[in-house]
Parts: C-alpha cells; sequence; structure tokens
C-alpha cells in the first residue's frame, strides 16, 4: 500500500485552496539502474479530488510530472468542516484516497 | 495577439464582394461552426481517461494532434509561471492559469520532453482555471499552458533554461 497523501484545504473567503503532496516514485520507464537493467514505470495516471460527492478536479498525468507530485487547485462550494476526498491511481493499478477538513 | 491557424481566409477576396453576398457567406461560415461544434461534441470524451496516444506522443506537435488541437491563439489571458531559470530539470515548479472565461480544460506541456503532454485539469464548474504543479524538463525547452474554452484553443508559453536535465539515468 503506498504512503499517504498530505492533504490541506483552507478556506479564504468563498473558495477552498486545496494543496495535495503525493509519495509516489513517478519512475518514467526510461531510467536504468546502475546494473544497466530498465527500471520498469511507475507512475500515477489519473487523480480526482471530491467535495461532497462533487468532482473539483479531474486530473490526468504523464512520467514527466516530478516524483512525490504536488498540486494546487482552488474551488468554490466547500464549506468549514467539509471533506476533500483526493483519490489516485497508478500504472500498476494501485490506487491510495485520502481526505482533509476544509479549515 | 498572435493567431496560428490552419485555416486562414481570403481576407482580400472576401474585402472585393459586395454586402450581399458577404453576408450569405458569414452566415454559412457560422452554420458551418455549428455543424463543426455538434461533430465535435461527443469528441470531449476525455474526462478522467488516461489516453497513452496523447501522453507518449513524440514531439509537440504529434501531442497537439493526439489532444484534438488543430489550431491555437496566443492569448495574454492565459499565463505559465515557473523561473527562468531550473537548476534541476527534475523538480521544476510551475503554475498555469487561464482568465479566459468557461475555461474547461488545461494541459501543461514541455515542448522539448521526448513526450511533450505532462498534465492535463478537467476543470469543473466552480473549480479555478489555475493550478500549480511540479514537472520533469530534460533540457531548456518552452512549456506551453493549453487552454480550452468555448471549443477553442488558446496557450501561452515560457521558456525555462535547464542546467541539469532532469529525465536521465
Amino acid at each position: 500500500m503506498a504512503e499517504p497523501m498530505r492533504i490541506r484545504a483552507k478556506l479564504n473567503g468563498d473558495t477552498v485552496e486545496v494543496k495535495v503532496l503525493i509519495r509516489h516514485d513517478m519512475e518514467t520507464g526510461k531510467r536504468k539502474d546502475p546494473s544497466g537493467k530498465v527500471i520498469p514505470p511507475h507512475f500515477i495516471k489519473t487523480l480526482i479530488a471530491k467535495c461532497k460527492e462533487k468532482t473539483v478536479l479531474d486530473t490526468v498525468m504523464g512520467i514527466s510530472v516530478s516524483k512525490d507530485p504536488f498540486l494546487s487547485f482552488k474551488f468554490k462550494g466547500g464549506a468549514l468542516g467539509d471533506k476533500v476526498t483526493v483519490t489516485w491511481v497508478d500504472n500498476t493499478d494501485d490506487t491510495r484516497t485520502d481526505e482533509a477538513t476544509i479549515s | 495577439m498572435q493567431v496560428y491557424t490552419m485555416f486562414d481566409s481570403d481576407e482580400k477576396g472576401v474585402q472585393v464582394m459586395d454586402q450581399g453576398r458577404r453576408n450569405a457567406l458569414r452566415m454559412a461560415s457560422a452554420l458551418g461552426l455549428v455543424c463543426a461544434g455538434s461533430l465535435l461534441g461527443p469528441m470531449r470524451a476525455f474526462a478522467g481517461e488516461w489516453k497513452a496516444n496523447s501522453f507518449e506522443a513524440k514531439g509537440l506537435a504529434n501531442a497537439l494532434k493526439e489532444l484534438g488541437v488543430d489550431s491555437y491563439t496566443m492569448s495574454g489571458e492565459v499565463s505559465v509561471i515557473s523561473a527562468e531559470i531550473a537548476e534541476n530539470g527534475a523538480v521544476v515548479p510551475v503554475s498555469v492559469n487561464s482568465a479566459i472565461p468557461n475555461t474547461e480544460y488545461m494541459a501543461i506541456l514541455i515542448e522539448k520532453n521526448p513526450n511533450p503532454l505532462s498534465v492535463a485539469f478537467n476543470i469543473p464548474e466552480g473549480t479555478e482555471a489555475a493550478f500549480t504543479t511540479r514537472v520533469k524538463m530534460g533540457e531548456t525547452s518552452n512549456i506551453l499552458a493549453l487552454v480550452k474554452a468555448n471549443g477553442k484553443w488558446f496557450a501561452a508559453s515560457k521558456e525555462v533554461k535547464v542546467t541539469l536535465g532532469g529525465c536521465g539515468g
């Protein structure tokens, strides 16, 4: 199981700013280990964020997103105490969902 | 504003036409646009779907083609914010945003990466067309922010100099 994400969701006026830090190798599949063997690709393909069942972000990623991806975005319609849920799925079908409370 | 298009209209030809014919032409092209719009409608299927064709496309032209972009307009309402020089190409912070109303889709492409498409956002109503993330860059390159709004494509680009590439082994 993958390591947890760090998510922060902060209400500013009527806008919620969300910052997500993900633990993931984002291995390109183009690198070689010291013995010359190609390191297989391992990267997040999709990331979806929801608040109260409504999708607030829908992302697709490639191998050129940096290791341990960081993402920040803003949406309207969230209130203090609501939960923001973030789910990613990688190319090995590994997945992880974490949530944060809007503060 | 620079316009890049594959369908340049013949301006001189239009100017010599009489008003009636011009109006008729205008209506015809408007109808044509409506038809094209309805044909393109169902193609907006990239929501949440990871498409190998677009992410594995080599070179900017191919990547744009796979994303369904025929032509795009450079727009001052779209911006790419990043440092001028990135010491480490493996981690290049970049922010993209669009002030164009009804921006429904945004993508970040690194022009000189082997596979230029890096990340794409579908933007639901209520979410701002403004994102910050970190990307890998193999070498000095333009970062292109591609925006879709009201069925049209817009873009902005910024060159980032990379002193140490982020794709090597």
